[in-house]
């Protein structure tokens, strides 16, 4: 097991934002949380990041607890968060220079393996929004931790960009299978990539189900017109819709 | 031609204002030590070029060097308040007092400290110069992008990078507005402090020509000190266009 998280609440001043939470990811798995906004998603991954402690219970990575301790994840913010005065070879060798030297050529390797090397110099402002997240992806692929953490990183992007970079994200994965922990609120875009599925209710958050993803890799968009998915889609709303009540 | 069309409206502003000045002096028949048409200040300034430049060159060191130190300070006051923001609260009302000190008042007293050599002069213009830049790169720094920041934070970065890595790099811009204020403010910094004491300089030049109604030369000697403060922001806006990489979407 990578990542496991035990019974771990938070609370902020008099507002309890986690009432119980226990997951785990295991080495090579695409593991999705589903949530509704405001469902303390971000506080999760504040937690794994070491930016804030639990108050209770205990999140280890390889079996080492890891309260407060930074820079252990290769973490994709949902904005892009390229530097816009460094190319895209600088960006995305950036979190290596924080631990070290950067090496230059894994990282040309990178970019050319997704076809990104004519990038290689060009400034972020000069990509388009679904370019950005690649190199925003690849940078945390080039940060050598085993666990990546994707906080809804195709929200921002447009319905035709989003299905293109998640079929580019999981044909990246494929190829390397680094573990994954992928936080969403689109039903279709969990059960799409992920293996399995945590619903998570809304404030103070609970894990409502866990929900194994049973379709087959390598996948493809023909998925999402299938009776199962439909079917899987159907149930996971229905859920997500008793927890909302009447908000939806 | 690109520089044509981005100035030549100023250009054009300019000139206007320079020829209806002329006209003015000449229809009331202004006596030249009161104002002096234009026309006579250029062919003046030109006469007097040859004996004149030894004093722009000694302004123009005296100011390059106050406004290099006075930013210099400015940098490293910004930096230091910015990474203890107790000290900030506690100082920044200060420098803005410091601020508040009529230069022309505190010049003498410094030359009565420390005499007519360079020092006093120097504590003049960075006096004036250091300001700007205080305000703008803390501004610059305070301003860093949330989500540039938290990416950091989860990307295990310490403070040090933090600073070298984002904010630093952020604040580059602001930074160098800061340093164009100052650089023109430079220019008048080191005409001040020449009026107190100096061997030369266009100071020294002014306040001679002042003293013996030779106003055209006051006014040669004003239009030097514009066209310097000009040529040294534009100095600073190459080094801008030189260290500035990609843009910053804000």
């Amino acid at each position: 097991m990578l990542l496991n998280i035990e019974h771990v609440k938070k609370s902020f001043a008099e507002t309890e934002v986690l009432r119980d939470i226990s997951l785990h990811v295991e080495e090579g798995e695409f593991v999705a949380l589903l949530g509704p906004s405001g469902s303390g998603k971000s506080t999760i991954f504040n937690l794994i990041g070491g930016i804030m402690e639990p108050d209770d219970g205990a999140i280890t990575l390889n079996h080492k607890v890891i309260h407060g301790k930074r820079g252990l994840i290769g973490y994709m913010p949902q904005q892009p968060s390229l530097f816009p005065w460094r190319t895209v070879l600088e960006n995305i060798v950036l979190v290596q220079e924080l631990t070290g030297k950067p090496n230059r050529q894994e990282a040309k390797e990178w970019l050319e393996k997704v076809g990104l090397q004519e990038f290689e110099n060009a400034y972020p402002i000069e990509l388009s929004g679904g370019m950005k997240q690649r190199v925003a992806f690849i940078r945390a692929m080039l940060s050598k931790q085993n666990l990546l953490c994707l906080d809804e990183p195709f929200s921002a992007l447009d319905e035709f960009t989003r299905i293109s970079m998640q079929k580019w994200l999981l044909s990246v994965w494929e190829t390397n299978r680094k573990s994954i922990l992928f936080v969403t609120h689109s039903i279709e875009e969990a059960l799409f990539l992920a293996d399995r599925i945590y619903i998570l209710t809304k404030r103070p958050t609970m894990v409502k189900e866990e929900v194994i993803v049973p379709f087959a890799r390598p996948r493809d968009e023909s998925l999402l017109n299938t009776e199962p998915f439909f079917h899987l889609k159907q149930k996971i709303f229905k859920q997500l819709k008793d927890e909302l009540g009447e908000g939806l | 031609m690109k520089w044509l069309r981005s100035n030549g409206g100023a250009i054009i502003v300019l000139l206007f204002l320079l020829g209806l000045w002329e006209i003015i002096v000449k229809i009331t028949g202004t006596p030249a030590w009161l104002l002096p048409a234009p026309s006579q200040i250029f062919s003046e300034g030109f006469k007097v070029i040859p004996s004149f430049s030894t004093d722009i060159l000694a302004t123009t060191k005296l100011a390059i060097l106050g406004l290099v130190i006075g930013s210099a300070a400015g940098f490293i006051i910004a930096v230091i308040l910015h990474i203890l923001p107790i000290v900030q609260k506690m100082t920044y009302p200060l420098l803005i007092l410091s601020q508040n000190i009529p230069i022309i008042v505190l010049a003498p007293l410094l030359i009565i400290w420390f005499g007519f050599g360079l020092l006093p002069k120097l504590i003049v213009i960075a006096l004036v110069c250091f300001f700007p830049i205080v305000v703008a790169a803390l501004d610059g720094f305070k301003n860093t992008a949330p989500e540039l920041k938290y990416y950091m934070q989860m990307a295990g970065a310490s403070k040090t990078q933090m600073f070298w890595k984002l904010e630093l790099p952020y604040a580059l811009p602001s930074l160098f507005s800061g340093l164009k204020i100052s650089a023109t403010y430079s220019v008048m910094g080191a005409v001040i402090s020449e009026w107190l004491g100096a061997k030369q300089g266009i100071g020294v030049y002014m306040t001679l020509s002042q003293a013996s109604f030779r106003t055209d030369h006051v006014f040669v000697a004003i239009f030097t000190i514009m066209l310097l403060s000009v040529l040294l922001f534009g100095l600073i806006q190459a080094f801008e266009k030189l260290f500035i990489k990609g843009k910053i979407e804000r």
